[in-house]
């Protein structure tokens, strides 16, 4: 039965379709091909999450091999949420990049393009279905190496494109190293790579092996999450890349390393790991510090793009800072803030990427007076925005009401209430730098009358929908909030537990 | 009468009120080529609106407390409206001063040929629906998202004329409404949330025991409040006024002396009551701070309004006094002082509204801007500068106007408490009104005419700018023997104190 591969599919869909991108005659066929099955997966998906929200945490076995011994998927209710998000994020961007593609890269790399998206697409989602910790690795790297091809396509438009894919591959490298050097570790102590056999093995152990390998594997996953100060490849790969890369990756890649993350410090290693803390007041620390340092050096950037990337890297500090509470509230608001994020930023990255089709540039001086122009882009983006700062109705307030909800609950090394004060001053910063875009394209004179380039419905619509969504999600958040709550319940509930839980 | 305001219910009502503005934006944002018909669609819109409060107004009148509960956002937290007296009258004086304003506006705007008159009345339309979400706000959440609200679709009506002062204006405007809100306010809602596991405006308090218990949170929980609702302009965070006088005249006249300011203080006093309770304040050491910080406002503000020689200006430091009465109010927690309150929220309304419209109907006639510049003007607009005594005589306190009952009921209130300093603060505000608000028209009646100017003729506003300002002068002489009407429907607030 096609429903028993339910697991699987949304991850082998996208890997096997990618060449076959390669092989169509023309670059408008690969496209709607990538488009449809991008959309299959997101189907999928949305009927895994389904079955899983229903039924529990889905387990398969490759070829019929079962655990321990062959690599198992398994994926939980988090994994399902974020793998309906990646999905979702593919299914939307690909439209949009068919027409924006077109005006960035060369002719001959378009359809090498489309494989390209559609192998880290796969990476992605393997990440988060896969149940062995070494599959781990390998989809990440899958993901990565696409990732770096991808961002270094932007080189036509700009040639710092190719430095910033250089930085990325080196320092995504040696996070990659740094996490299989932690995988080795576990191995040695273990013998074993499936995730909750690790755990299974490694009850009651805490020795310096151990520790170490804790380490290397968070360092890593930190790499690949842009966790500050280890952040340095983000804005450059988000600002140079082209603009569906960017509206792709700054909506999935980091997200799917958060998933990782949370997937290695409670369902592998888990509580009863004495050392878990010390990850968690890092958490706490880098993640306030990230917060205000990102926000405070996205407010003197003249490049739009680059503000909105390191509003991301703000981002993640309010992920970490929910991550690092350890709590079913603070990971649920993380979870909550995860998908909240992701929509809002593609949203932005989608109409950055509609200004610069229209006019050519994402400095900020471009965008005096767009409002009159490009009145649909610039509502859109201050959707966007609005939520970035967490103003009511849009996602951005339900994931601060619900991060600081988790932070009213829980007992830190930091006071709360000077938690809270930082989160809601963080914010004020947002207002700030979104405050800063918002003020040049609504009230200053543009330069010149010119009429620019009519913007497709191809690219128009996405970023409506993303917009839409972010508002959506912002007035009627129930739902996701129970289904993230949920989520971080069965999270931390199989770190506490032993072995298999189903 | 009764039939008439019997045709919705007042649930629908409710909806009615805040939806017809959004439809009347879109009207006005397609009638955009047709000055008449737009104009008469922000009328019919307003129109509406008020049969609307009206409606929720007599029915909340006859003891019925109508509840919308629109949609959840949050698990267990919904988007809810919920009229009260206090709220049903915040939402009638807007609604009802929304029409003489949009009167007002045709006439000066027009008299002035302005640029981009349909987005303003597009953004007057948004900031009506808006605040009538704050008046009818059900929970803390709710309030706090139409006040952003409103802070959001004011912002275009203060920057309107898009030069370096409004743009300046602007960057003050948002920077302190925006900052305060989500810097202090916010996080004050999530942690009452957090602590009671509701949001839900109950007379009396939410907070039970919390006083007793943890005076400390709930000092900080009441500071965060009152100064997070910066709309009220309680010092320091009263810049924003002053500064948002760049705004065109109407906009400072209806946003600055009705909506959004009279937004604030109906959310200190709302919040005062609904959420933390009289007696719960009464009982609280921090509200002592705040009252004394308001009485330093009220004089402090007096004080700076008669260095101003911007006649709006002054009349921007003057709400900024005013504002602190009914925050002051709030935190005296008495019988009388809370009517005090509620009275000067109506009272204030009329009477500042008045004085905007003078001015700006001088700046229409005459363009002028400046207390010097105006001696001797009375002889050219009498009309005016009669207006502008009337409303400055009902903002200073004086029988049979308005603004005398609020007065009274504060210091009998402060006589409650036995605070002899407050009612000294009262008293000495007093005379500083009659002193920053009189001279402007006695100098323009009794002073010769500037040299030059004709004095031969009565100049005045057009009857578009000049008989809303009389509407809103009457309605201080109306209301001040209407108070006991107005106490009696405000009872129910203070039962029990």
């Amino acid at each position: 039965m096609l429903l028993d591969d339910l697991p699987v599919l949304p991850v082998i869909l996208p890997l096997i379709a990618a060449p076959v991108c390669l092989l169509l005659p023309n670059n408008k066929l690969s496209g709607s091909f990538a488009t449809v099955v991008a959309w299959g997966a997101f189907i999928l998906s949305v009927m895994l999450l389904q079955q899983i929200a229903t039924g529990g945490a889905a387990e398969y076995a490759l070829g019929g091999w079962a655990s321990p011994l062959g690599i198992v998927y398994r994926i939980d209710l988090a994994g399902a949420i974020v793998m309906s998000l990646v999905s979702l994020m593919a299914a939307v961007t690909l439209p949009y990049a068919i027409e924006s593609i077109r005006a960035e890269i060369n002719g001959y790399q378009i359809s090498a393009f489309f494989a390209m998206f559609l192998i880290c697409f796969a990476g992605l989602m393997g990440v988060v279905a896969t149940g062995d910790a070494f599959n781990v690795f390998v989809f990440l790297e899958i993901s990565s190496l696409s990732t770096y091809t991808l961002v270094a396509l932007g080189a036509k438009r700009d040639r710092r494109a190719l430095t910033a894919a250089f930085t990325y591959l080196v320092l995504g490298t040696i996070g990659a190293t740094f996490f299989v050097i932690g995988l080795g570790l576990l191995y040695q102590v273990t013998g074993t790579l499936n995730m909750l056999d690790i755990n299974e093995q490694m009850q009651g152990q805490d020795n310096k092996v151990v520790r170490a390998g804790y380490a290397f594997i968070v360092t890593g996953i930190a790499l690949k999450l842009a966790m500050f100060p280890l952040h340095r490849w983000l804005p450059d790969a988000y600002t140079y890349a082209p603009s569906a890369v960017t509206a792709f990756l700054a909506s999935t890649s980091t997200k799917v390393a958060i998933y990782a993350m949370l997937r290695f410090l409670f369902t592998v290693f888990g509580f009863s790991f004495g050392f878990a803390d010390v990850a968690f007041t890092f958490f706490l620390i880098l993640g306030l510090i990230g917060m205000f340092y990102a926000s405070t050096v996205a407010i003197f950037r003249e490049d739009v793009k680059m503000i909105l990337a390191y509003s991301s890297v703000a981002q993640i500090g309010y992920m970490l800072l929910g991550i690092s509470f350890a709590t079913v509230d603070g990971v649920g608001a993380a979870l909550v803030h995860v998908v909240q994020h992701a929509v809002m930023k593609s949203a932005l990255f989608m109409a950055v990427g509609a200004v610069f089709f229209a006019v050519g540039s994402h400095r900020l001086s471009a965008y005096k007076g767009l409002a009159k122009k490009m009145p649909i882009t610039t509502a859109a983006f201050l959707i966007g925005g609005l939520s970035l700062i967490g103003v009511p109705l849009t996602g951005g307030f339900i994931s601060k009401w619900v991060l600081i909800q988790a932070a009213f609950g829980s007992v830190q090394p930091v006071p709360t209430l000077l938690i809270v004060l930082m989160i809601v001053a963080s914010s004020l910063l947002a207002v700030a730098y979104v405050g800063r875009i918002a003020w040049t394209m609504l009230l200053e004179d543009p330069d010149n009358n010119a009429p620019v380039k009519a913007v497709p419905l191809g690219m128009t619509i996405p970023m409506l929908l993303m917009a839409g969504l972010t508002l959506y999600l912002g007035i009627d958040a129930g739902g996701l909030i129970e289904l993230c709550r949920a989520a971080a319940e069965s999270l931390l509930g199989t770190g506490l537990g032993f072995g298999s839980a189903s | 009468m009764a039939a008439l305001f019997s045709l919705l219910s007042p649930e629908t009502a409710m909806l009615v009120s805040m939806v017809v503005p959004v439809l009347g934006l879109c009207a006005v944002a397609l009638l955009d080529r047709q000055p008449n018909l737009r104009e008469a669609a922000s009328l019919i819109t307003g129109a509406v609106t008020l049969y609307c409060t009206l409606t929720v107004f007599i029915a909340v009148g006859a003891g019925e407390r109508p509840t919308v509960e629109i949609v959840e956002m949050l698990p267990g937290l919904s988007l809810r409206l919920a009229a009260e007296p206090l709220g049903a009258l915040f939402a009638l004086i807007a609604s009802g001063l929304w029409i003489v304003n949009t009167v007002y506006s045709i006439g000066y705007m027009r008299g002035h040929g302005a640029k981009a008159q349909t987005r303003f009345y597009m953004a007057f339309c948004a900031a009506i629906s808006a605040a009538l979400g704050i008046a009818y706000a059900g929970n803390l959440l709710t309030f706090f998202l139409f006040y952003e609200a409103l802070t959001v679709s004011t912002f275009p009506l203060v920057t309107h004329e898009r030069n370096g002062a409004a743009r300046a204006g602007g960057r003050v405007y948002l920077g302190i409404l925006m900052g305060t809100s989500i810097g202090l306010l916010l996080p004050a809602v999530i942690w009452i949330y957090g602590l009671t596991g509701t949001t839900d405006f109950v007379l009396g308090g939410i907070l039970g025991e919390l006083v007793q218990n943890m005076p400390v949170v709930f000092a900080i929980l009441l500071s965060l409040s009152v100064w997070g609702t910066a709309k009220a302009a309680l010092m320091p965070f009263h810049p924003w006024l002053p500064n948002a006088m760049v705004a065109p005249t109407p906009v400072s006249a209806f946003l600055h002396a009705v909506a959004v300011v009279k937004a604030g203080v109906f959310g200190v006093l709302k919040i005062s009551l609904y959420t933390f309770g009289a007696s719960n304040i009464a009982a609280s050491g921090m509200s002592d701070v705040i009252l004394y910080v308001a009485a330093f406002s009220i004089l402090a503000a007096s004080l700076i309004a008669m260095t101003q020689d911007n006649l709006k200006a002054r009349l921007a430091y003057s709400t900024v006094s005013q504002l602190s009465y009914v925050t002051l109010a709030a935190m005296l927690a008495t019988r009388y002082g809370i009517l005090g309150g509620g009275t000067q929220i109506a009272a204030h309304a009329l009477g500042k509204m008045t004085l905007f419209m003078c001015a700006g109907a001088i700046a229409t006639a005459h363009h002028l801007k400046y207390i010097s510049d105006m001696r001797g003007l009375g002889r050219i607009m009498p009309y005016t500068f009669a207006a502008y005594i009337i409303g400055a005589c009902s903002i200073i306190g004086l029988p049979p106007l308005a603004g005398t009952w609020p007065k009274f009921f504060l210091m009998l209130g402060s006589a409650e408490t036995g605070d002899l300093i407050l009612i000294a603060v009262l008293i000495i505000s007093s005379l500083l009104n009659i002193v920053y608000l009189l001279p402007p028209a006695v100098r323009a009646f009794m002073d010769p005419v500037p040299e030059g100017m004709d004095d031969s003729r009565i100049q005045e506003a057009p009857a578009a700018a000049l008989v809303p300002a009389w509407v809103t002068a009457v309605g201080c002489l109306v209301l001040f023997f209407l108070m006991g009407d107005l106490v009696r429907y405000l009872e129910p607030l203070v039962e029990g104190l």
